[in-house]
């Protein structure tokens, strides 16, 4: 089964929600899978757009109370 | 130092780094470049002072726009891919001690340009060995940094040297490497120059762009009056020139007001500021109204008791109270300790004009 990975960026605003999720993928292999947990409501938008542009696929975003979920597939190549 | 370019998709396409802001330019430039078969990446700072994010973030009245960041809005146009890298801390000490000085306010404009190309290209922050970097910069359209003089500077110190193109004014500087290689057609480049922008918003007419972002003025915060007034305001008081991220966040937040050289306030303006500010309860005295609904004051500095009852005052003339003879203000300790003061509203005419940080 492929780990899951969890990255938690509570607190941030955006851009950084994105930086660290993009460093974070940096050392990550094709199909494993990250959480991120977020607080900005930016990275609704911002971290599919960055996933759209590198090829990664939003698996799962979800919003609860004041956190927002994302469930990320890594794609290499 | 110099750049090692190491092709990896093929030994005949060249790579390059774009210095993507968000803004028209730098989108164009790397377009005319990708346009010519070239393997363009997108490379944004994030400096901390950056316009991109967070505001739009913290402003409740931002808020029911289409927050987008713009840096990834136009790599996904483009089709390229983007690095987002943090120079936070880096980017300090060209805030700090800008070899070429200021630009009209606290906007370090050459350096943070020597500083980007650099690192960029020739400290290859990122690990990919480019072959040379595109920038959006157009001779004369900035008074400082994108001079004919300056930009020739620019080249040299990063230590770019002729591996630095900027496709929209490439026909007012000589032949860089990727042009005299044909890595890139220089008759396909462009000679724009000045302040006029019609060119751009013309090549981007030619090239479907419609829903670019034109920022007023520069790309960052420092390029503001106000910002600008707040940060020199910031090291005075303390007398020292440094800053850590939380203070220029602070910076972009909130009325800002200096009764005394000793302490300052932070007063919420709106839902979103005052839900902002709350984040930073637990290492500043603060204040709250309890009467009537109000903002948010941090207190930053040293307060005694009597400066503790003016903030109390300020606090409730930005209240709901502030024509009431009597607000209840809850002054929050470090301690923990909860005192309640009940004060009259400053009335705007005890409010000093010099008080107002950066206003
Ligand atoms: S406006 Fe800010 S980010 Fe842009 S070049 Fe000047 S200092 Fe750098």
């Amino acid at each position: 089964m492929t780990a899951v990975h969890t990255l938690d960026v509570r607190g941030l605003l955006c851009p950084l929600p994105v930086i660290r999720t993009q460093n974070r993928v940096r050392d990550l292999e094709d199909g494993e899978v990250l959480e991120v947990v977020a607080s900005d409501p930016g990275v609704l938008h911002d971290i599919p757009a960055w996933c759209r542009i590198h090829g990664h696929r939003v698996l799962a975003c979800d919003e609860r109370e004041n956190d927002i979920l994302f469930r990320i597939e890594v794609a290499r190549g | 130092m110099t750049a090692q370019p190491q092709s990896q998709t093929s030994p005949t396409r060249k790579r390059a780094a774009a210095l993507i802001s968000g803004g028209l330019d730098s989108m164009l430039a790397a377009k005319v470049v990708l346009d010519q078969g070239v393997d363009v990446e997108g490379v944004n700072f994030f400096t901390g002072f950056c316009v991109e994010g967070h505001t739009h973030a913290i402003r409740r009245k931002d808020r029911s726009r289409e927050k987008r960041n713009n840096a990834l809005w136009v790599a996904e146009q483009l089709g390229i891919k983007l690095h987002i890298v943090d120079v936070i801390d880096e980017y300090k000490e060209i805030v700090l001690n800008p070899k070429h000085g200021y630009g009209a306010n606290l906007n370090p404009c050459l350096d943070c340009k020597i500083f980007m190309v650099n690192k960029a290209l020739v400290t290859d922050v990122l690990g990919r060995g480019y072959d040379f970097v595109i920038t959006g910069e157009v001779v004369g359209q900035r008074p400082k940094s994108q001079r004919a003089d300056t930009m020739p500077l620019i080249a040299q110190e990063s230590g770019a040297g002729d591996r630095l193109l900027r496709p929209l004014c490439a026909h007012n500087l000589p032949p860089t490497l990727p042009e005299r290689e044909g890595w890139v057609d220089r008759a396909k480049l462009y000679g724009f120059h000045g302040r006029d922008r019609k060119p751009q918003m013309a090549l981007a007419h030619s090239f479907g762009f419609t829903d670019y972002a034109q920022p007023a003025g520069g790309c960052c915060f420092l390029t503001d009056e106000s910002y600008a007034g707040k940060l020199a305001d910031l090291w005075s008081s303390r007398g020292v020139r440094d800053y850590d991220f939380d203070d220029i966040m602070l910076l972009k937040v909130g009325r800002h007001i200096r009764p005394a050289s000793h302490y300052k306030l932070i007063v919420g303006r709106e839902e979103g500021e005052n839900n902002f500010l709350a984040g930073y309860r637990k290492r500043f005295v603060h204040l709250t109204t309890l009467s009537h609904t109000g903002p948010l004051t941090l207190v930053d500095g040293a307060p005694d008791t009597d400066d503790l009852i003016l903030s109390a005052r300020i606090t409730a003339r930005y209240s709901q109270g502030r024509n009431a003879d009597e607000v209840s203000v809850e002054v929050h300790h470090l301690s923990g300790a909860v005192e309640e003061l009940r004060v009259t509203p400053l009335s705007p005419t005890e409010l000093e004009p010099a008080w107002q940080v950066g206003a």
